[in-house]
């Protein structure tokens, strides 16, 4: 299905914007905030120039309105943003899921809460799986470590977001949105831009009119939407991603996802280096979150230790998940900060020998 | 039917034979009577996305036959933007109320209206928060009481009403502002043609078109059908003039 593209050295934000653009991107709708910039930058030149439409939204609000527009007409579409734009989005992100409009947004996680800083963080990982907006809803999340996987990712986002109609989000942060790597790019195959978009708004010709709505007045059409919502929730749990990394015989797991799972890896490595039997379980789909990959590796006896850079948001989900065999240590690096794999040696050694 | 009864006209293509369920004398039934009638002579009932908003037209797109989508509170200007941008080849209609356009959604419509999207949008000004059960809106005139003004607008607290067909005519990517009432026939009748300029702006890609429909809320203004059209006449038009505040087709 792929042809064979070229080999670019770009940011990690530029190669979301080219991976969107090659998945058939349609619109883009923006605001401003660092880190994520180079996506509105990148967007207002190069989607014009395949005829798609680039706007810069007078709000995070607006744009993530745009978007539900866009959507509604079958658009490929998407946004960028960072966390306090984000938590501008949920509003629009709600009504997509209940909408049921697939749509791509893109948050560069920075420091919170509030205005916090500009620097990477995980602290919004919460707010992206378990649904920053209001009602029962949920927004599938992938979380790039690196460059290439921001290429990859945003690809993937829109066919999951046309498959399960519904809003998905790549979460990043300014360390894999801002860092520069080789990214092999691909010159993806002409797709038919109506194919799956049977319940789109498109002028009511010789059929009854369509409304797209998230609004169920009626004694029990709420319970029937949200049961159906709940069934398609259930059906992308079948269906997670991850990277397993020496965790074969290693008698520690770490459990870390994007940036800090890719840090994580170079520590791991060194550790290894050094005869220690360590490894690295790193999350990429993180709703649905991989809890029965992670329940087989506690079966096996292996002990848990989460890493995140925050005070610990994934690791309760870490725990859910193996809950009934065993727990996970965690480590939480502080936002503010920049780790390098040096750090998290001492944690990963106290884990291994602890207990 | 009986012998005595004539159909006195044709329903519209564009309306659909279902009651409404708005409240008896309530003017958004008048306002989107007109805009089916206009979808259906301009031929554009086929070509036509819909977005509606919060308060009581929510239920507009079961009203009209055409396709829809509907937008969270105020945010319909940003919708339609989002429709037409990815549809530029159909006629983009959104329609919403005071509370909605002038009050939670100012940011979306200013900006809309400024960057000059080709859509419509028809604004049903009632100076009240219907559906919500009769709070003050940005366009309740001073001293009318309402549930959240109970003593009566004050300007020195609450400010003064505002003028959005006024505000919409001075932004640049605008192509026509007007604003009309729906209190007598022969205004219903001036409506009807000033709709169809916005309308026919869109078609020429002329940019934004915008209509105040200055209208009545007999339930949350607690006066009937009569007295809310006599309302219109003698204290909603001495405040927002009726008019033509931008028409990019005049000045050619
Ligand atoms: C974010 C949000 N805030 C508040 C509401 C509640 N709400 C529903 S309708 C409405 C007022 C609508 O008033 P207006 O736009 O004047 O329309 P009308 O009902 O008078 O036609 C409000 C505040 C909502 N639905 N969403
Ligand atoms: S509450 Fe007012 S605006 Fe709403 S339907 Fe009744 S009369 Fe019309």
């Amino acid at each position: 299905m792929t042809k064979k593209g070229e080999k670019l050295f770009i940011k990690g934000n530029e190669a979301i914007s080219r991976g969107a653009i090659a998945a058939g991107l349609k619109c883009y709708f923006g605001y401003p905030i660092t880190p994520q910039n180079d996506i509105p930058e990148y967007m207002s030149a190069a989607l014009p120039a395949v005829g798609g439409e680039f706007v810069q939204a007078e709000s995070e609000v607006a744009a993530a309105n745009m978007l539900i527009g866009a959507a509604a007409a079958g658009a490929r579409c998407m946004t960028s943003s960072s966390s306090p734009g984000v938590s501008l989005k949920q509003e629009a992100i709600s009504y997509l899921a209940g909408s049921q409009l697939p749509a791509v947004i893109v948050n560069m996680n920075r420091g919170g809460p509030g205005l916090g800083d500009i620097g990477p963080s995980q602290g919004d990982y919460f707010q992206a799986t378990k649904g920053g907006g209001h009602g029962d809803y949920r927004t599938l999340v992938l979380a790039p470590g690196t460059c290439q996987e921001c290429y990859d990712l945003v690809i993937e986002a829109f066919d999951l977001a046309f498959k399960y109609r519904n809003p998905v989000m790549i979460l990043g942060d300014a360390i894999v949105g801002q860092m520069k790597e080789p990214v092999i790019t691909r010159a993806l195959e002409e797709r038919n831009e109506e194919e799956g978009t049977e319940w789109r708004i498109e002028g009511a010709k010789d059929r009854d009119h369509r409304i797209i709505k998230s609004l169920f007045l009626t004694e029990g059409s709420l319970a029937g939407h949200n049961l159906a919502l709940q069934a398609k929730y259930d059906e992308m749990a079948k269906n997670t991603k991850q990277e397993l990394f020496e965790t074969e015989d290693a008698e520690l797991i770490v459990v870390a996802y994007g940036s800090i799972g890719r840090i994580v890896k170079s520590t791991v490595r060194k550790l290894r280096a050094q005869g220690h039997k360590v490894g690295l379980f790193r999350p990429i789909t993180l709703y649905p979150f991989p809890s029965e990959e992670l329940n087989k590796l506690a079966k096996q006896g292996k002990k848990f230790l989460t890493i995140e850079h925050n005070l610990g948001q994934m690791v309760e989900d870490v725990r859910l998940s193996i809950r009934t065999i065993t727990d996970s240590d965690f480590f939480g690096f502080m936002p503010g900060n920049l780790p390098t794999p040096d750090d998290f040696e001492e944690p990963i050694l106290k884990s291994l020998g602890g207990k | 039917m009986s012998e005595q009864e004539i159909l006195a006209f044709d329903k519209a293509d564009a309306i659909v034979d279902v009651p409404t369920h708005y409240c008896p004398g309530c003017q958004h039934g008048v306002a989107q009577r007109l805009a089916g009638e206009l979808l259906s002579e301009m031929g554009l009932t086929e070509n036509t996305l819909l977005v509606t908003s919060i308060g009581c037209s929510v239920f507009l797109y079961n009203y009209l036959h055409v396709d829809s989508v509907e937008a969270p509170h105020g945010r319909a200007p940003a919708v339609a933007t989002g429709v037409k941008r990815a549809r530029t080849d159909k006629f983009v209609l959104s329609y919403q109320g005071d509370g909605d356009l002038a009050s939670i959604g100012m940011a979306e419509i200013m900006h809309c209206a400024n960057r000059g999207e080709n859509i419509s949008i028809i604004f049903v000004n009632n100076t009240v928060y219907g559906m919500t059960g009769g709070q003050m809106a940005p366009t309740t005139l001073i001293g009318q009481k309402t549930t959240t003004s109970p003593a009566g607008r004050n300007a020195s607290k609450e400010g003064l009403p505002i003028r959005m067909a006024e505000i919409i005519g001075s932004l640049g990517g605008v192509a026509y502002s007007a604003r009309v009432a729906l209190n007598n026939v022969k205004n219903i009748r001036k409506a009807k043609k000033a709709m169809k300029k916005a309308f026919e702006v869109q078609q020429k890609e002329l940019g934004f078109g915008f209509i105040e429909l200055l209208a009545t809320c007999p339930t949350n203004w607690r006066m009937t059908p009569i007295q809310a059209n006599e309302r219109i006449e003698n204290e909603m038009i001495p405040y927002f003039p009726l008019g033509v505040y931008k028409d990019v087709t005049a000045e050619d």
